[in-house]
C-alpha cells in the first residue's frame, strides 16, 4: 500500500487546488508517475487484476473453460455464497467442517507460536548466553526449510510405528495412530471421563451443517500433529521479529525497574512486553493470516483426511475448483476466507489498540526518547 | 483533509486505470480464440497442427512406453505428436482449458469425466471409433453420459482377493479352502488371524468396501446413472457384514494396522489377505519373501461382484486436429498396443480381443480379468467424487458407526446430484 501513496505525494502540487505554475517544481508530478508506474503495472497485472477476476468468478457460473469474461458466462449473484453458507447440502457441511478444523488450528497455533517465539527470543537475547548466534540459527532453521520437506518428515515421525510412537512406547504408553485418527482431542478427553455423546441442545442444533457437538470436537489427533508442526516451523521466523524488537528497546527502563525493585518477571511483564506491542501485533497478524491460509501441509500431507478432519477452507477451495470444476464455489470460499482474515485482524487490532494514557504516563513519555509510539 | 482526499482519489484513479487496462489486455488474450460450442458438433476438426498428449504417469516405465508408442505412430502417420507427463494432471488440464489451449488428448478418470463433459471441454468421439465394439461393455458404460459414449477406455483394473501363500499354508489351509462365500471368507479370515496378523486387511474406503456392496447386490447409483440407491437393504447388509468382522478383529482397515494401503499391509504381513487390483504386483516387488496368490473374491448373497476402475483418452473440444487424435486413440487402444503397454507397466487391456493373449502371458493374474464379467463401475455423475469422499470419511469410523445412518447420509448427498 505504500506504492499508491508515493505518487500522491508527488502529484499534490499539480492538483487543481493549487496554482499550476509551480516554478521549479513543475513537471514533478509526471516524473513521479513515471517512476512508480512499473510498480503499479506489476501490482495491477499480477495482484489487482487477478483478485478482481476471482471476485467476478465467485459471482458467476464460470466452469473453467475459456475466458471468465466471455459472453456465455453469466452472473449468478450470490448463488455460490448461498450454497456454501445456507444451502444445507454436502457443500455446506464440507465448508463447515473445514471452518471448524481451521478455527481450532488458529486458536491453538497462534497463541502457541507467539508465546514460544517470544520465549525463544528472550532466551537468545540474553547477554549472558554463550553462542547466541548458534542458537538463533538453530531455532530459525525450520523456518527456512521447505514446508514440503518438513511435512514428509512429520509424516514419518508420526507414522504408526514411527519414532514418536517408539518414544511413547519406551515410556510405557501407547501412541495413537496419528495421521489416521479422526477423533477430536476434546471428544477424546471427554470420553476419557465417560462422556461419549453430547447433550441434546448441542447435538440437535447445527451451524453450517455441523452440529455444535461436532464443532466442539476439537482438532483431531491428525490435526494436532499438524498444529505441532506449524508451531515448530514458524516460531523461528517470529523469534527473529521479536529479537529485532528486543534490540530496539533501550536498557534504561529495565534498569529503572531494577532500581525500583522489580523482579525478573515484573520487568518482563510490565516493562519489556508493553514496549513490544507493535511487534506482538505484527506477529499475531502474520500468524493469523498464515494459519487461515494453511494449504501446503494439507496438500502434501493428509489431503484433508482422516475423515475430513484436516480439511481447511484453502484446500477445499482448491479441491472445488481444480478437482470438481466448480470454480465459482472455489472462488467464493477464497473470498469468505478473505473476509474472515480481515475480521480477525480488525478484532485483534482493537484488542491491542493503544489505550488512553494517564497524565503521569504522558509526562513520562514526553521526557523519554521513545515518544513516537504515543504520538501517532 | 481535502488534500488527502485528492491524493487518494488520484492514487486509486491511477490504479483503476491500470487495472482496467490490464483486464482488457487479458480479456483480449482470452477472446482471440473463442471456445467452440461442442456437444452440438459432430464433425471432427482437421488441420496440419501437431498433437499434444498429456498423461498422468505412474513412473518412467509408463512415460517411456507411451512416448515410444506415440513416436511410432507419429513416424507412421506423419503427424507431429508430443507426450507431456503432467506432475499434477488435474491442475494442468484446468489451466489448458481456461486458456483455450488444452492438450489434444489426455488421461481422464471416471470421476472427472462428468465435470469436463458438462462444461463442454470434451469432444465425444466414442461412436466414431473403428474398434468401438471391441471394448468391454461395462467400460463403455463407464464413459457414457446421457447416452453419449465420450472417450475410449485406455485400460482397466478390477479388485480381487490376494492371499499370502505362506501364511495360508501355515494356518493349515489348502487350495480347497479358497473362500467362495462370505461365510467361508469369515472363517478363513478367523483362522489366519493371530497376534501379529489380521485375516483380511483393506483400505477403509468405498473403492474397497464397495466390493461387498456389489456382492450383496447393491450399488451407489443405478446402472444408468439416474437414481441414487445407496440406502438399499443390500448395501446395509454389506456394511453390517464388514462391521461385524471389523469388530471381531478378523478384518481390519490398513490404517488401523499402521499401513498406508492394503498392499503395504499385505507385504509387511500385517494382513494375510487383502483386496486390491493388479497394480499390487508392482508393489510386491519390495517384499520378495511374500508369495502372493490372486483368487476371485467370494460371492455374496447376490453372487459374485467387484469394482472396476478405468481411465480413458479424453479428447479436447478445442483441439484443432481431432481427426488425427482419433486415429492416434485407435492405434493406442488396439489389442497389440495395449498388450505392449501391459508388458511395459502392467495395466489390463480394455479390449476383448486382447484377453486370451493377456491371460496366457499373465497366468497368475487371470482372476483380475475374469472379474470384468461381473464388475461394476464407480458412480460417474458430476459431484460424485465429493460424495464418495464424504462416504470414505464415514467409512473410516464404520466400526463404531451405524451402517444404515451412514448410507442414509450418502443417499441424501447422492440425491442432490443424481438425476
Amino acid at each position: 500500500m505504500t506504492a499508491p501513496a508515493a505518487p500522491a505525494e508527488a502529484a499534490r502540487p499539480a492538483s487543481s487546488r493549487r496554482p499550476r505554475s509551480g516554478g521549479v517544481r513543475r513537471g514533478e508530478a509526471g516524473a513521479g508517475w513515471l517512476f512508480v508506474s512499473p510498480v503499479i503495472l506489476i501490482l495491477g497485472t499480477f495482484l489487482f487484476a487477478p483478485v478482481i477476476m476471482a471476485l467476478w468468478v465467485s459471482f458467476s457460473d464460470w466452469t473453467g473453460r475459456g475466458s471468465p469474461f466471455s459472453s456465455n458466462v453469466s452472473f449468478v449473484g450470490v448463488d455460490n455464497y448461498v450454497e456454501l453458507t445456507t444451502g444445507g447440502g454436502l457443500r455446506t457441511r464440507d465448508f463447515g467442517t473445514a471452518l471448524r478444523n481451521n478455527t481450532w488450528y488458529v486458536l491453538l497455533v497462534v497463541p502457541l507460536q507467539t508465546a514460544l517465539s517470544l520465549f525463544l527470543a528472550v532466551l537468545v537475547s540474553r547477554r549472558i548466553l554463550k553462542a547466541r548466534g548458534f542458537f538463533r540459527t538453530a531455532f530459525y532453521f525450520p523456518s527456512v526449510t521447505s514446508s514440503v520437506a518438513i511435512t514428509v518428515l512429520w509424516l514419518f515421525l508420526f507414522s504408526f510405528a514411527g519414532p514418536v510412537n517408539a518414544i511413547i512406547a519406551w515410556f510405557g504408553g501407547k501412541g495413537p495412530n496419528w495421521f489416521d485418527e479422526p477423533r477430536g482431542i476434546v471428544h477424546l478427553a471427554l470420553s476419557g471421563i465417560g462422556v461419549t455423546s453430547g447433550p441434546d441442545w448441542l447435538t440437535q442444533n447445527d451451524f453450517l451443517g455441523l452440529s455444535w457437538w461436532e464443532w466442539l470436537a476439537g482438532p483431531s489427533v491428525a490435526m494436532s500433529a499438524l498444529i505441532l508442526m506449524a508451531v515448530f516451523t514458524t516460531s523461528g521466523t517470529f523469534m527473529l521479529l521479536f529479537v529485532a524488537g528486543l534490540q530496539n528497546i533501550g536498557y534504561e527502563l529495565t534498569e529503572a525497574g531494577l532500581m525500583d525493585g522489580a523482579n525478573g518477571w515484573q520487568r518482563f511483564w510490565h516493562i519489556t512486553l508493553p514496549q513490544l506491542r507493535p511487534i506482538v501485533f505484527t506477529v499475531i497478524t502474520l500468524g493469523l493470516i498464515g494459519c487461515w491460509q494453511v494449504f501446503d501441509q494439507i496438500y502434501t500431507g493428509t489431503k484433508g483426511g482422516p475423515s475430513k478432519t484436516t480439511l481447511t477452507p484453502a484446500y477445499l477451495s482448491y479441491q472445488a475448483a481444480f478437482q470438481n470444476q466448480d470454480w465459482g464455489i472455489g472462488a467464493a470460499i477464497a473470498f469468505i476466507l478473505f473476509l474472515i482474515i480481515i475480521v480477525f485482524t480488525i478484532f485483534q487490532r482493537w484488542v491491542l489498540r493503544d489505550r488512553p494514557v494517564s497524565r503521569r504516563r504522558i509526562r513520562a513519555y514526553q521526557t523519554s526518547t521513545y515518544a513516537k509510539g504515543g504520538a501517532s | 483533509m481535502t488534500r488527502h482526499t485528492a491524493r487518494t482519489l488520484l492514487a486509486t484513479g491511477g490504479l483503476a486505470v491500470v487495472t482496467a487496462l490490464a483486464l482488457t489486455g487479458c480479456g483480449q488474450g482470452f477472446t482471440e480464440t473463442p471456445p467452440s460450442e461442442s456437444g452440438a458438433a459432430t464433425d471432427l476438426t482437421s488441420s496440419d497442427e501437431g498433437l499434444t498428449i498429456m498423461i498422468g504417469s505412474s513412473g518412467d516405465a509408463e512415460t517411456n512406453a507411451v512416448k515410444d508408442a506415440v513416436a511410432a505412430w507419429s513416424a507412421d502417420s506423419g503427424v507431429d505428436a508430443e507426450v507431456v507427463a503432467a506432475t499434477d494432471l488435474a491442475q494442468q488440464l484446468s489451466q489448458g482449458f481456461a486458456a483455450g489451449s488444452p492438450p489434444d488428448l489426455f488421461y481422464l478418470g471416471t470421476d472427472q469425466l462428468a465435470g469436463y463433459a458438462e462444461n463442454g471441454s470434451l469432444q465425444p468421439y466414442g461412436d466414431m471409433l473403428a474398434n468401438k465394439d471391441d471394448f468391454y461393455d461395462s467400460l463403455v458404460s463407464n464413459f457414457t453420459l446421457d447416452g453419449t459414449f465420450y472417450c475410449a477406455p485406455k485400460d482397466f483394473s478390477t479388485l480381487q482377493l490376494i492371499i499370502n501363500q505362506g501364511l495360508w499354508e501355515d494356518a493349515g489351509l489348502t487350495d480347497a479352502d479358497v473362500p467362495t462365500t462370505w461365510e467361508e471368507l469369515a472363517s478363513v479370515a478367523e483362522k489366519l488371524t493371530d497376534d501379529d496378523t489380521v485375516g483380511l486387511v483393506f483400505s477403509g474406503e468405498y473403492a474397497r468396501v464397495g466390493v461387498f456392496m456389489a456382492q450383496a447386490g447393491g450399488r451407489l447409483v443405478s446402472e444408468d446413472g439416474t437414481t441414487a440407491e445407496a440406502d438399499s437393504d443390500a448395501n446395509v447388509e454389506a456394511l453390517s457384514y464388514v462391521q461385524e468382522h471389523l469388530k471381531d478383529g478378523t478384518f481390519a482397515y490398513a490404517a488401523d494396522v499402521g499401513a498406508g494401503w492394503g498392499g503395504e499391509a499385505f507385504g509387511k504381513e500385517l494382513g494375510a489377505m487383502t483386496i486390491e487390483g493388479n497394480w499390487i504386483t508392482g508393489a510386491l516387488g519390495d517384499f520378495p519373501d511374500v508369495q502372493a496368490k490372486v483368487v476371485e473374491l467370494p460371492a455374496g448373497p447376490a453372487g459374485q461382484g467387484t469394482l472396476q476402475f478405468s481411465n480413458c483418452w479424453g479428447m479436447a473440444a478445442d483441439s484443432p486436429n481431432q481427426q488425427a487424435a482419433l486415429e492416434l486413440v485407435e492405434y493406442l487402444t488396439s489389442a497389440e498396443q495395449q498388450l505392449a503397454f501391459s508388458e511395459a507397466f502392467g495395466p489390463m487391456p480394455s479390449v476383448e480381443s486382447a484377453a486370451e493373449q493377456w491371460k496366457g502371458d499373465n497366468e497368475d493374474l487371470v482372476a483380475f480379468l475374469d472379474g470384468s464379467q461381473y464388475a461394476q463401475g464407480v458412480p460417474t455423475n458430476k459431484g460424485a467424487g465429493e460424495v464418495v469422499t464424504d462416504f470414505n470419511a464415514q467409512l473410516q469410523s464404520l466400526e463404531s458407526g451405524d451402517p444404515k445412518a451412514i448410507l442414509d447420509s450418502v443417499q441424501s448427498n447422492l440425491e442432490a446430484i443424481v438425476g
